[in-house]
């Protein structure tokens, strides 16, 4: 633990958040902003043969409707081809936008897009994806996790030989993000440049893709996305509606609002998509896996082709010599899919890990025995040795701390009155990525720091997180450290996704520290009376407002005065920060367990998680406060995941049926029972120079599969198809 | 649509005249008009509680309350919560407690929190869990929300804030 790393931290940003000060992409006010509202189509493929928007035009404060007719068309490069609104009369998916309405006010926007009337040549939508799993093509190879065939030995070969069997399907349904804030821009233009207010997980990235769309040069797009209220990433891909904002700002020469209703969101952005897998497993008698294939497949769009990366961690967490993974597609006429926290990995490792606990009572062994049995010591796939793993401990801290010795082998064995009681239990995987980015610190001579990242803070604290490494590096009070993030004028910062952004920004602060803190002793040495005189910057630390020998720490000088003797007002770094050569000999990966304890109503088949421990290894711990956080709610995601959320498409319509929080069902107060979680601290000098790892998805990816274990070893019924809903449960 | 009409109204203690149409909603007065922008659109319908702020001292959905049935009332907003000893003493303890994340259904979750604890200052987990029934949050997983509840009702009992029995 550092003077402040690794120690419990309120976020910086919390008293802005909690008096309703912090401002959001919406609530940026630009005089004179008219209001966008969406008009919606009404049917998912054909074309628009007619539309009248002359009601709507005469409707009061009206300013313009938009339509496939007056909308310019946008430059739409190879790179990004992503769907983009009235750019045609064309309709790729149910309600698609196909006109925005924009008026003086909210209220008379939405009065008037009721107005609008389209007719249609309507095609028969295909939506049906479970029902066209069979025509599944094979995806593209995906930039994460590479090709969509992989192979280690003779999976097919082996699996012939197996002394034990196992095959089973799974099923997992489209499901939306819906984080609390809808998303919203406010565009305008001054001289011929763009400023728009996004909610955006990337500003960098929404920044290249209107420059490309508008056909403006990047350097005349300004993005500022300061708060993002949550996004879990629906907000990493540039949605079509900044680009509908950019562009109406600009043909009205006047500024525009534009934001989602929530029913908007289930089609204005993507999800996670319908998901098919076939696992298959061999075994010997005593448990030792021979041979794992793992088939998935999951939906698409008609515009993009998304992959999903199901099968991405199967290769890489038992110890197993034969094993092929295969992605496919199916395209539907559905908005195209997109990351939904720990994509792939929560959906693949509930298929995994749900048939390595069917596997365990076909061994008649204990689940965590036969993990245990199958531990990967070196990565099966490549052979690489992991820069660390602490999955056994993640697996002895979580089966003490909940008691997994007092598991009855035998399914339907536990009860309480009418409660079934179950216990299930699962192993979490993600990656410790790290992408290249850059930070400025400008070192003050009043003895303060400011510094700028173009990063976001969806919500994990990752203003906090900075502010903290800052205060520990540059020995700096962090009441004196200012962290600005998500502004393309400040230095690039990759995508807050993945799980990364610690790992990625955080170093680059480190490396910018580091920077400084030579420049300051070279600064120091210029006197020779110096008491740093003949010390390396390995010698010297940053502490409490001084440069001090590292060793010896009373003998040093004062940052304000070092500056101050060289009449500086302050001293400036930028510093790009870049994974390390080391990190390409070793398997980077988070692990970690989770135990859960169901009980299951027998008579209305409800399920209720009613304890969850999870054991997390993901390096070096920089806040608890917010860390536990994170896993708490990756916890509670998983409930919702295995419970209750399920995006529902009449098929007939391919029309979302549920396009609410009232009929899409997050996790509400009355899921949350007890929720427990761990972390295993690794000492990882390879991932990078802070030692952090992944940790936001992770917290999630295993739940769902300890869920539906802990469901079978309640009721002795596997059910394999998400949501475990009471019809399931009953009817199984 | 219909005709706008002048609505007077106290919003935080303030005097406010807006023009506007009958039907519109609370919620957009308060953030368009008024730019306080604290509370929060969730859901616009009433589901998810973001927008929840105190019209005559008792909790609604702003998003749900047309301004024509604000006119001659008082509303108070998670702006003014700080000059509320309750209210501070809840912000201070979801600062702590991490009980807000993102921000978006934390200003609701003060709202409702504060009508808990009036009624009830010595809430179980479980009353918790349901007077906070009215607001989702997606980020905390709300059991750093519940946390930071329990203790701000034990500390304004302390405090005399609250009285310490159940009402």
């Amino acid at each position: 633990m550092g003077k402040y790393i690794g120690k419990e931290f309120s976020r910086v940003d919390g008293v802005a958040k909690v008096t309703g000060a912090a401002p959001y992409a919406a609530e940026f006010h630009v005089p004179g902003t008219a209001h966008g509202y969406l008009v919606m189509s009404r049917i998912a493929k054909g074309t628009i043969t007619k539309i009248d928007t002359a009601a709507a035009e005469k409707s009061p404060g009206v300013v313009r409707v938009f339509t496939h007719k007056n909308t310019p068309k946008f430059a739409h490069p190879e790179k990004y081809k992503s769907f983009k609104a009235l750019q045609s009369p064309e309709i790729v998916f149910n309600a698609q936008p196909i006109a925005v309405v924009v008026a003086e006010t909210f209220e008379e926007a939405r009065a008037a897009a009721n107005l609008v009337e389209a007719t249609y040549r309507r095609e028969d939508p295909s939506t049906d994806f479970f029902g066209r799993v069979e025509e599944a093509e094979q995806a593209p190879d995906s930039p994460f996790s590479g090709k969509s065939v992989q192979t280690t030995g003779d999976a097919e070969q082996a699996m012939s030989s197996a002394e034990i069997t196992f095959e089973a399907e799974y099923t997992i349904p489209a499901e939306h993000h819906n984080p609390m804030e809808p998303h919203a821009a406010v565009a305008y233009w001054k001289n011929g440049k763009l400023k728009i207010f996004d909610k955006s997980q990337d500003v960098y990235t929404v920044r290249s893709n209107l420059a490309a769309a508008l056909g403006v040069p990047e350097d005349d797009v300004h993005v500022v996305s300061p708060y993002v209220g949550g996004a879990f990433g629906c907000s990493i891909r540039t949605n079509y509606y900044p680009f509908l904002t950019a562009m109406m700002a600009r043909e009205l020469k006047r500024p525009v609002k534009l934001v989602y209703t929530r029913r908007q969101m289930f089609t204005g952005h993507g999800y996670r998509p319908f998901t098919h897998q076939k696992i298959q497993l061999g075994a010997k008698k005593t448990g030792e896996l021979i041979s794992i294939i793992h088939e998935a497949a999951n939906n698409t769009s008609t515009v993009e082709k998304w992959n999903d990366s199901t099968t991405r961690f199967t290769r890489h967490i038992y110890a197993c010599p034969n094993m092929k993974t295969i992605q496919r597609l199916v395209k539907t006429d559905l908005p195209t899919p997109c990351a939904m926290r720990a994509p792939g990995a929560v959906s693949g490792m509930f298929a995994l890990e749900s048939a390595l606990d069917e596997l365990s009572y076909k061994l008649d062994m204990d689940p965590l025995e036969l993990r245990l049995k199958n531990y990967a010591e070196v990565d099966p796939a490549n052979g690489k040795p992991y820069s660390t793993k602490a999955l056994r401990e993640c697996y002895r801290r979580g089966a003490e701390k909940f008691g997994w010795d007092k598991r009855q082998p035998i399914p339907r064995s536990m009860r309480e009155g009418n409660e079934l009681i179950g216990y299930g239990m699962s192993t979490g995987i993600w990656y410790a990525f790290q992408q290249p980015a850059t930070v400025k610190v400008v070192l003050k001579a009043d003895g303060t720091a400011q510094l700028t990242s173009a990063t976001s803070d969806i919500g994990p604290g990752t203003y906090t997180v900075m502010t903290i490494i800052a205060a520990e590096y540059l020995g700096i009070a962090p009441e004196k450290i200012s962290f600005g993030l998500g502004d393309t004028q400040m230095p690039k910062a990759p995508v807050q996704g993945g799980s990364w952004t610690t790992a990625s920004v955080g170093s680059a602060v480190h490396g910018a520290a580091m920077k400084l803190k030579s420049r300051l002793l070279s600064l120091a040495q210029k006197d020779k009376d110096s008491p740093l005189q003949g010390l390396g910057p390995d010698e010297v630390v940053l502490l409490d407002g001084r440069l001090q020998n590292r060793k010896q720490t009373s003998n040093g000088v004062s940052i304000v005065g070092i500056l101050k003797a060289e009449g500086m007002d302050s001293m400036t770094e930028v510093h790009k920060e870049t994974p390390s050569k080391i990190r390409e000999d070793y398997q980077l990966l988070a692990h970690g367990a989770q135990f859960v304890e169901v009980r299951v109503d027998e008579q209305l088949g409800m399920v209720r998680v009613s304890r969850a421990v999870e054991a997390t290894a993901c390096g070096k711990i920089m806040n608890p406060k917010t860390s536990h956080s994170q896993e708490m709610g990756g916890v509670v995601w998983g409930i919702g995941m295995a419970l209750t959320e399920h995006t529902e498409v009449d098929d007939r319509f391919g029309r979302i049926m549920n396009p609410s929080l009232a009929d899409y069902h997050v996790p509400c107060c009355a899921d949350v029972r007890k929720v427990d979680t761990d972390f295993i601290e690794e000492d990882d000098r390879v991932v990078n120079p802070l030692g952090v790892k992944g940790m936001g998805e992770l917290g999630m990816v295993g739940i769902p599969a300890a869920i539906s274990n802990a469901v079978y070893h309640a009721t002795g019924k596997r059910i394999r198809h998400l949501p475990m809903t009471p019809d399931k449960v009953l009817k199984a | 649509m219909s005709v706008k009409k002048h609505y007077s109204f106290l919003v935080n203690g303030e005097n406010h005249t807006v023009e506007s149409y009958p039907a519109n909603r609370l919620l957009d007065v308060l953030r368009e008009d008024l730019r306080l922008t604290g509370c929060k659109e969730g859901c616009g319908e009433g589901e998810c509680g973001s927008c929840s702020v105190f019209l005559d001292d008792v909790m609604v959905n702003s998003c749900l309350v047309p301004i024509a049935q604000v006119q001659g009332r008082q509303v108070r907003t998670v702006e003014a919560l700080s000059s509320d000893p309750l209210g501070k003493i809840l912000q201070e303890k979801f600062l702590e407690h991490n009980g807000a994340q993102c921000g978006i259904c934390t200003p609701g979750m003060l709202v409702a929190a504060i009508t808990l604890l009036r009624r009830n200052s010595q809430p179980t987990l479980g009353e918790i869990q349901d007077g906070l029934a009215g607001n989702l949050c997606r980020c905390t997983g709300y059991k750093k929300i519940f946390d930071a509840v329990a203790d701000a009702a034990q500390v304004a009992r302390e405090q005399g804030v609250l009285e310490g029995g159940k009402a």
